[in-house]
């Protein structure tokens, strides 16, 4: 059981974090691994470029969303989230450069229990929409 | 029909690293990252995403299939030799989180197809469809549910439409 008391937060409180500088192929080639997801549209470039015509390999979705998912964790811990969903809007390559703005959108009472809601969104380096997202989070009541 | 997964220390510090989270403890029941439920495909003996020894990958070896295959995250979409078929691609995903998962847990999961729909616009038809992946401890509690939404875009042909 998380002993750690939940952040205090108001509507409007936000946090930027940089989830990944410069990605890698090799990142993208670990988190398959991890994942299970051995799409070769992420880690083949041969297939990638020469089969599908695409410019390269590019990101999971999911990797993105894992990425976005850190910036809620180092806000608010891994006990107190109740939702987290995703939206990808657009392509993350090699290289790039994310950050995610957290965002508390809303306070309301679920069960007698203090929840916040978080609108998520993570650019790129070009300041391009790769994920928009959203979570709630339990803020009183135990953690579980 | 329902799969075991066993939630453990060196998968999870596998992923921690690859989303660039620090190593978890691993001498203690510590909660796995948000995400780290989608791994529970390595125990989906059906994934279509993973080669399988014996059968035909598509991905590249010595020379680049030159089936242009197409892949996505949706269970039971298989290949398909036709170069025109549209891909299917992964638009959402959610999760709702019921009870916490930690290293040490032994979950099941099933897998099974949710709502589709389809939007039709001036420029094609878009597919969706959502899979739901409930995944329960070992008394059969629900504790997380994690839905995947597929879509697969056909443009619309030619230009007097």
């Amino acid at each position: 059981m998380s002993s750690t008391a939940a952040p205090a937060v108001a509507v409007g409180d936000s946090r930027e974090v940089t989830v990944v500088d410069d990605l890698t192929r090799t990142q993208i080639v670990q988190y398959a691994g991890a994942s299970g997801d051995f799409n070769p549209i992420h880690t083949d470039e041969a297939y990638t470029t020469q089969v599908l015509g695409l410019p390269g390999v590019f990101a999971h979705g999911m990797l993105t969303m894992a990425l976005t998912g850190r910036a809620l964790t180092d806000w608010f811990g891994h006990d107190r989230l109740l939702t987290f969903s995703a939206r990808f809007r657009s392509q993350v390559w090699p290289g790039d450069t994310l950050t995610t703005t957290a965002t508390v959108t809303g306070l309301r009472t679920l069960g007698g229990a203090q929840v916040a809601e978080v609108g998520l969104v993570t650019l790129n380096q070009a300041g391009d929409e790769v994920l928009t997202g959203a979570a709630t989070v339990r803020l009183t009541g135990p953690a579980t | 029909m329902s799969h075991r997964f066993a939630v453990e220390p060196a998968h999870v510090l596998m992923f921690s690293r690859s989303i660039g989270e620090p190593d978890p403890p691993l001498d203690s029941p510590a909660p796995v990252p948000p995400t780290f439920v989608m791994a529970a495909a390595h125990f989906d003996p059906d994934y279509h995403l993973r080669p399988r020894p014996g059968e035909p990958w598509v991905g590249s070896s010595g020379v680049p299939s030159q089936r242009a295959a197409r892949l996505g995250p949706g269970a039971g979409d298989e290949p398909k030799d036709e170069p025109g078929a549209a891909p299917v691609l992964h638009a959402e995903q959610r999760f709702e989180y019921h009870a916490p998962v930690r290293i040490g847990a032994v979950l099941n999961f099933s897998t099974r197809p949710g709502e589709r729909w389809v939007k039709d616009g001036r420029s094609g038809r878009l597919e969706f469809g959502e899979l739901v992946t409930e995944l329960r401890d070992e008394m059969g509690r629900l504790v997380v549910t994690a839905t995947t939404v597929t879509v697969r875009a056909t443009p619309a042909k030619g230009a007097d439409r």
